[in-house]
């Protein structure tokens, strides 16, 4: 069963043709990379599939429901969470504060005048905050400036407030880009604990071979704006075709 | 208590105290005395406090939670005053469905030019929203008031005249505004020795006011809501990928505060049934973004702060001349004192407005956080010395 | 047809003004990213520039005419500019008579002066900060010069004259044969405007420094990569601002008696200009200039504000609104410029 179809999309900018006919299915349960080299297309689509871009042709269909011509919050709403490649988080807020944003979208959908009630006694709320920083090891920084955390405390953060939305679908762009080694395999680690654990699907854009290969179970490799092959890890390894397109290149 | 934690409650009884011994407390000086000209605890001047305090706890409910910079809040203010005579001139002086009239009117006006404005943010919300307060001026000023259909009564100001209608009128009730007969300019004269008090209806009328307003704003800093705000000034991107929608949240602050906005222009026609369209003007605008910033923008009791500190140095400063400053500088040498004068002479009287721009400025430069911060950074450093010299090598405290 | 000449012309000389507001508005914040509350202000000391000039040519001294009488008999005190004793009645009366042209010259540098002191002082320290820190401080600074300006000159509107020979009217009909009668200083100031416009295009298109200029409102960061000492540029380009304002204001004076808030109240229109042009465009910011302002002509004739009372002074800011709603990136707006 596939969560998200994504069916000979295109996307031209300008005279660039970022995106042509692109087909991709992502399977419920799954960790599914998509991958290719630079100029690939790989934050075109990530961008259509979040709102952010109206691809010019094509559709893209999540759980049965077209998510093309919504806004970024109602894709969100129905159940994509997307952590982006420079965490986005609000650096002004607190820890704590920042964790309860997403728990209170989750609660009272995309717009409530909850003016009058004060954030404390939102008992509910606050349970669900301090939970999802226990699981995420912060909760003795509860009380940080978010902006004030190490570049690593920022992407963890960033991972736990998506899925304190209890999403469908976890979008991941480059989550390890620019991290350092150590930091890197302790976020392979979270998003292995994420995946075993939880009841979610996983679509993850990546450059590095090292993550993609100890976390996805399906791998999308796109070059040139569309997708060469989608298949299995293994046999990924073993294509003349990817290793011509992407370490061709690189080697 | 009234559902608010104990900092929060200390903070609302503290600023109720003041308000309602202010008649006693900015009144230090002996009537008869030299310094009685820098009493502030007469009617006029206490009712523009706490009015203008209104305005800008509203004000900041904008623009210290959301970021959101508007420079025409000025025109809710017109808008709540012309309501507010309004009501007088068709109903009778009771000031209470004038003030109603001023908040619901205000907050339509909020809406229309809200939802138009928060289509952008940033600068370009600042220029709509400019352009649409000098539009309203324009409109109170000169458009809406013509033989055919005359609104605002245009340059002279909208008044009462004897042959409105003013349906609930009975010769029984003061001709002057009023709450069920107690007229706003009842003024209970108190002489303790050489001190003379003034408690003024209108005063604590609106000070009661004030003090609703400030009680609702707390609510509102610390409610879901306010998180969401404050979200909203943080990071926008990350708002729209959690599922919130910024639009209606932006948009429910722009009109909250523009009721705060009209309600205040209510209470200046209730305390004197007059209102003229140089209220909407931008430098009205320009003066509440000033006290908001002065105060501290983001924090609860700041914009009460910069309120009162302006309204003050503007009434002593317009007060001060030439002759009180030689008054002031006669113990200089004859030359010297000249000089002094001729120095000081630009920032007094008229010049009250070039020292409103320096001040403006000096603020935005230094002390960006406004007075609120001020006092932290001056607690802090005495909190420092104290322990520098006890020799106790604790970190200071993080300013709240 | 000749009214609706008439009415196109009559909003040229406005337009024009807006036009030179906001093409300076425009690049200063293409350049700096800075929005300049006081640019407005600028105008209004250029303005205020012509008006010293002209005080200063016509300071003079007085004298006792024994051969006229005043109405009570006494001899007439006469006053004599010191231009026309020492250059002679002609020659300094001329010079008098052109003082508002001859304030370009005394505008420019003062103007690029103002603008330097302003960017170097004030301005830079001020790129890091929030756009909303920038508007207020800006905004203070427009109150303080229109304040000081106001000490100086007082608070009602200078008459300054343009010289006699531009002063009347021309039939600028006749070569097409129609009879449209109007100021010459109108014309004038429309040419100028043009000229200053053409000139600031030119540049900007056909010199290495505009090349590069324009290049860094494009991209700042690439620019800044190639080693290109992209700060210096655009501090002169915020003098050139400066003077564009200031020249618009000197150049104005005949046509508007200036008062020390005229800065204020032609920002305001002007920032809706560069709104309804699309925030960073240069030509947007010139044509809507333009545009507004023979809109706003027309919305001033007798059959508009008899149909619609007061529609010439709302005029531009409901065009401005309607813009928005249905192009909210303005007339010639780029995709990418302060979308957020």
């Amino acid at each position: 069963m596939s969560i998200l179809e994504v069916k000979n999309v295109g996307k031209r900018f300008g005279g660039l043709q970022a995106l042509s006919d692109v087909n991709l299915s992502v399977k419920e349960n799954t960790v599914h990379a998509i991958i290719g080299p630079n100029g690939a297309g790989k934050s075109t689509l990530l961008n259509c599939l979040v709102g952010k871009l109206i691809p010019d042709s094509g559709s893209v269909m999540f759980d049965g429901q077209s998510v093309l011509g919504r806004a970024p919050y109602e894709i969100n709403q129905m159940g994509i969470s997307r952590v982006f490649q420079t965490p986005e988080i609000f650096g002004d807020l607190t820890v704590m504060e920042n964790m309860m944003i997403p728990c209170f979208a989750r609660r009272d959908g995309a717009f409530a005048l909850n003016a009058m009630p004060s954030v404390g006694g939102q008992k509910d709320v606050l349970h669900k905050a301090e939970a999802m920083l226990e699981e995420m090891n912060m909760a003795e920084k509860r009380n940080m400036h978010a902006a004030a955390l190490s570049r690593g405390d920022k992407r963890r953060l960033e991972i736990g407030m998506c899925l304190s939305q209890d999403p469908r679908l976890l979008l991941l762009d480059e989550p390890t880009a620019g991290m350092a080694r150590a930091d890197t395999n302790n976020t392979i680690d979270l998003l292995k604990e994420i995946s075993d654990q939880r009841d979610i699907t996983i679509a993850i854009i990546e450059h590095d071979m090292h993550v993609v290969f100890s976390l996805a179970n399906r791998i999308t490799v796109l070059a040139q704006g569309t997708p060469l092959v989608e298949d299995d890890p293994e046999n990924i390894r073993g294509n003349p075709k990817v290793r011509e397109a992407y370490l061709g290149e690189t080697a | 208590m009234f559902g608010l934690d104990t900092k929060d409650t200390r903070s609302l009884i503290i600023v109720a105290i003041l308000v309602v011994l202010a008649p006693f407390i900015l009144n230090p000086f002996p009537a008869a005395s030299a310094m009685a000209q820098f009493n502030a605890g007469y009617p006029d001047l206490m009712q523009k406090f706490v009015i203008f305090g209104i305005f800008a706890i509203g004000f900041n409910i904008l623009f210290g939670l959301t970021g959101y910079l508007s420079f025409g809040h000025a025109a809710f203010l017109g808008v709540g005053s012309y309501s507010c005579v309004w009501m007088f001139k068709l109903l009778g002086y009771n000031v209470i469905p004038g003030i109603l009239l001023s908040v619901v009117i205000s907050g339509i006006f909020a809406l229309a030019i809200g939802y138009v404005s928060l289509r952008r943010s940033g600068i370009y919300f600042s220029i709509l929203t400019l352009a649409f307060a000098q539009m309203s001026f324009s409109l109170a000023y000169s458009v809406l008031s013509n033989p055919k259909f005359n609104l605002t009564n245009g340059e002279t100001g909208l008044q009462v005249y004897a042959n409105d209608p003013q349906w609930f009128h009975r010769d029984s009730l003061p001709d002057l505004p009023h709450l069920f007969g107690l007229s706003m300019r009842a003024t209970h004269k108190l002489e303790i020795g050489a001190w003379e008090f003034q408690l003024n209806v209108g005063y604590y009328l609106c000070a009661l006011v004030m003090l609703g307003c400030f009680y609702l704003a707390i609510r509102i800093f610390r409610s879901p809501f306010g998180l969401m705000l404050r979200a909203v000034k943080s990071n926008q991107q990350r708002m729209n990928y959690t599922g919130l929608n910024t639009r209606p949240y932006t948009l429910a602050a722009f009109v909250i505060s523009g009721m705060y906005a009209g309600l205040a222009g209510g209470l200046l026609s209730a305390v004197d049934p007059l209102a003229g369209a140089e209220r909407m003007q931008w430098t009205a605008s320009g003066e509440v973004v000033l006290m908001t910033i002065l105060g501290g923008a983001g924090t609860l009791i700041g914009p009460v702060l910069g309120a009162g500190f302006i309204k003050y140095f503007e009434n002593i400063f317009s007060k001060i001349n030439d002759h009180v400053l030689h008054s002031w500088f006669a113990f200089l040498p004859d030359g010297i004192e000249d000089f002094v004068v001729f120095l000081i002479h630009p920032f007094i009287g008229k010049g009250w407005h070039l020292t409103l721009g320096i001040l403006f400025m000096l603020v935005v430069i230094f002390l960006p956080g406004g007075l609120v911060e001020g006092g932290q950074r001056i607690g802090n450093w005495v909190r420092g010395r104290k322990r520098r010299k006890s020799k106790t090598a604790t970190k200071t405290e993080p300013a709240e | 047809m000749d009214a609706f000449l008439l009415q196109i012309l009559n909003g040229l000389d406005k337009g024009s003004a807006y036009a030179l507001i906001a093409l300076g508005l425009t690049l200063i914040f293409g350049t700096l990213g800075v929005v300049n509350f006081a640019h407005g202000a600028l105008f209004m000391i250029g303005a205020f520039c012509a008006v010293t000039l002209q005080r200063l040519f016509s300071l003079s001294f007085e004298t006792i005419d024994p051969s006229q009488k005043d109405f009570l008999g006494n001899p007439l005190k006469v006053k004599t500019p010191y231009l026309e004793s020492w250059l002679g009645p002609d020659a300094g009366g001329a010079i008098i008579d052109w003082s508002v042209p001859l304030a370009i010259l005394f505008a420019i540098p003062i103007m690029i002066t103002i603008g330097f002191v302003m960017e170097r002082g004030l301005i830079k320290h001020f790129y890091k900060r929030p756009h909303a820190d920038q508007i207020l401080v800006t905004f203070g600074l427009a109150i303080v010069l229109q304040e000081i300006v106001k000490y100086f000159y007082g608070a009602n509107p200078i008459q300054t004259p343009a010289p006699d020979a531009l002063n009347g009217v021309a039939n600028v009909g006749a070569m097409i044969g129609m009879d449209i009668v109007y100021p010459v200083w109108r014309i004038v100031y429309f040419f100028f405007s043009v000229l200053i416009i053409g000139g600031i295009f030119a540049f900007l298109q056909f010199t290495t420094f505009g090349m590069v200029v324009r290049a860094g409102m494009a991209d700042r960061e690439t620019v800044g990569l190639l080693g290109i000492n992209i700060d210096r540029r655009f501090t002169i380009m915020f003098g050139i601002a400066a003077a564009v304002a200031g020249l618009a204001g000197v150049m104005y004076t005949p046509i508007n008696p200036p008062n020390y808030h005229m800065g204020m109240d032609f920002l305001v229109l002007s920032f809706v200009v560069v709104v309804v042009g699309g925030m960073g465009s240069l030509p947007g910011a010139v044509l809507a200039g333009f545009l507004l302002g023979i809109l706003e002509s027309f919305a001033s004739t007798t059959w508009a504000t008899t149909t619609l009372p007061g529609i010439n002074q709302i005029i531009i800011y409901v065009v401005a609104i309607l813009v928005l709603l249905t192009r909210p990136r303005g007339l010639m707006g780029l995709k990418g410029v302060m979308e957020d």
